[in-house]
């Protein structure tokens, strides 16, 4: 039943990537990215990784959407035709090529089956990462843990520095668009301001910029 | 899209339950999924909701874009001073163990504080990133308006 709804899940996301491959126009290239974030959050789900489905699906579906769409607003709706330099199917053989190797690896008889509970991920690894998370988190306490979630104990404290330069990535993230974009706070007032200006002139309420569309 | 009535009860109504399981997922994550980053996303949906609604310029006179740029390096500060308040206890830079008397609170504590930090970086990046996204079309649109008459959104 698994493998069933795998099969279709995965299957759905093939031909959204294929759709979305071919279309030109990006408000459904959009659309269709956030369907295909959702599917593979609904597949992180059947596979008990319900913290990174959760990011998924807030993350992938939710806001990247939102931001394709406000960038949408500043440019056309259509991608320009262009010319490939290999023909329009140079690219998609590559691809399907280096999908088929890929496909061919996992066929090595040495390779652990898919959901194998002899992986050495399973075997080896997994135990002691999740025995030492508790041991480090929990140090000293008579209960092991005193956080049920694994997945938060083991990125907040035991993969601490991780998270930093996580956090830190976002940060700068928001630095770079502030920067590339002017929205500083002094600067963007400025502007503001003078957009104002040139609204009043030319008649137009100053919520023009609400990204409504 | 002030001017639709349905969208605008709708958003209204929503925009405190988003808050709220933002909130949920933020100090719940260490019991059921969730965390931080999630929390803030969640949490900056809100806001994007409101000013998809209601228009960019009220949008910025209930979080102002010197607040959510603030909320940008508050975050890591607190992620970051967490671990030099570690430090300051005796320990080692990120080691919550000694934030409280035993070593489980003081984990619960640090984990706690530290996902706060998260959410609040990502959710102030999340809003200034849409901010100012949403707000270029305002400034696009006046450059436009003065020098030729638009025709549309396609084709220019």
């Amino acid at each position: 039943m698994i493998t069933a709804t795998n099969l279709a899940l995965l299957a759905f996301m093939a031909i959204t990537a294929w759709a979305i491959a071919r279309t030109r126009n990006l408000f459904v290239a959009t659309m269709l990215a956030g369907i295909y974030s959702l599917l593979i959050a609904t597949v992180f789900v059947l596979l008990d990784a319900v913290d990174v489905a959760f990011t998924e699906a807030a993350v992938g579906a939710g806001i990247t959407t939102v931001l394709f769409l406000g960038a949408l607003l500043l440019t056309d709706r259509q991608a320009k035709p262009h010319k490939h330099r290999f023909g329009t199917y140079g690219p998609m053989l590559l691809v399907v090529l280096l999908g088929a190797a890929l496909v061919y690896t996992t066929l090595d008889p040495l390779m652990p089956h898919f959901g194998d509970a002899g992986a050495p991920a399973q075997g080896r690894l997994a135990p002691e990462f999740l025995a030492d998370s508790v041991r480090q988190v929990g140090r000293d306490a008579p209960t092991a843990t005193h956080i049920p979630n694994v997945v938060t104990t083991t990125l907040a404290s035991y993969r601490g520095f991780d998270t930093l330069g996580e956090v830190v990535v976002i940060f700068t993230a928001g630095v770079g668009v502030l920067i590339l974009l002017g929205g500083g706070a002094s600067g963007g007032r400025r502007r503001r301001s003078r957009r104002r200006d040139g609204d009043d002139a030319s008649g137009r309420g100053s919520t023009a910029g609400g990204a409504g569309a | 899209m002030i001017e639709h009535v349905v969208l605008r009860v709708i958003a209204r109504l929503l925009a405190p339950f988003i808050v709220l399981f933002a909130l949920y997922v933020q100090f719940h994550g260490d019991f059921g999924p969730g965390g931080g980053f999630q929390a803030g996303v969640i949490f900056a949906s809100a806001f994007i909701l409101f000013a998809l609604i209601y228009g960019i310029e009220h949008a910025r006179q209930i979080v102002p874009p010197a607040v959510a740029q603030a909320g940008i390096g508050l975050g890591v500060l607190i992620y970051a001073g967490t671990g030099v308040a570690g430090m300051l206890l005796g320990g080692r830079y990120l080691d919550y163990s000694v934030l409280a008397d035993d070593a489980g609170h003081g984990q619960h504590y640090g984990i706690l504080i530290v996902e706060f930090g998260v959410g609040v970086t990502v959710a102030a990046v999340m809003i200034t990133v849409f901010f100012t996204f949403a707000g270029r079309r305002g400034v696009l649109e006046a450059r436009e308006d003065t020098a030729v008459p638009p025709d549309g959104d396609e084709e220019r």
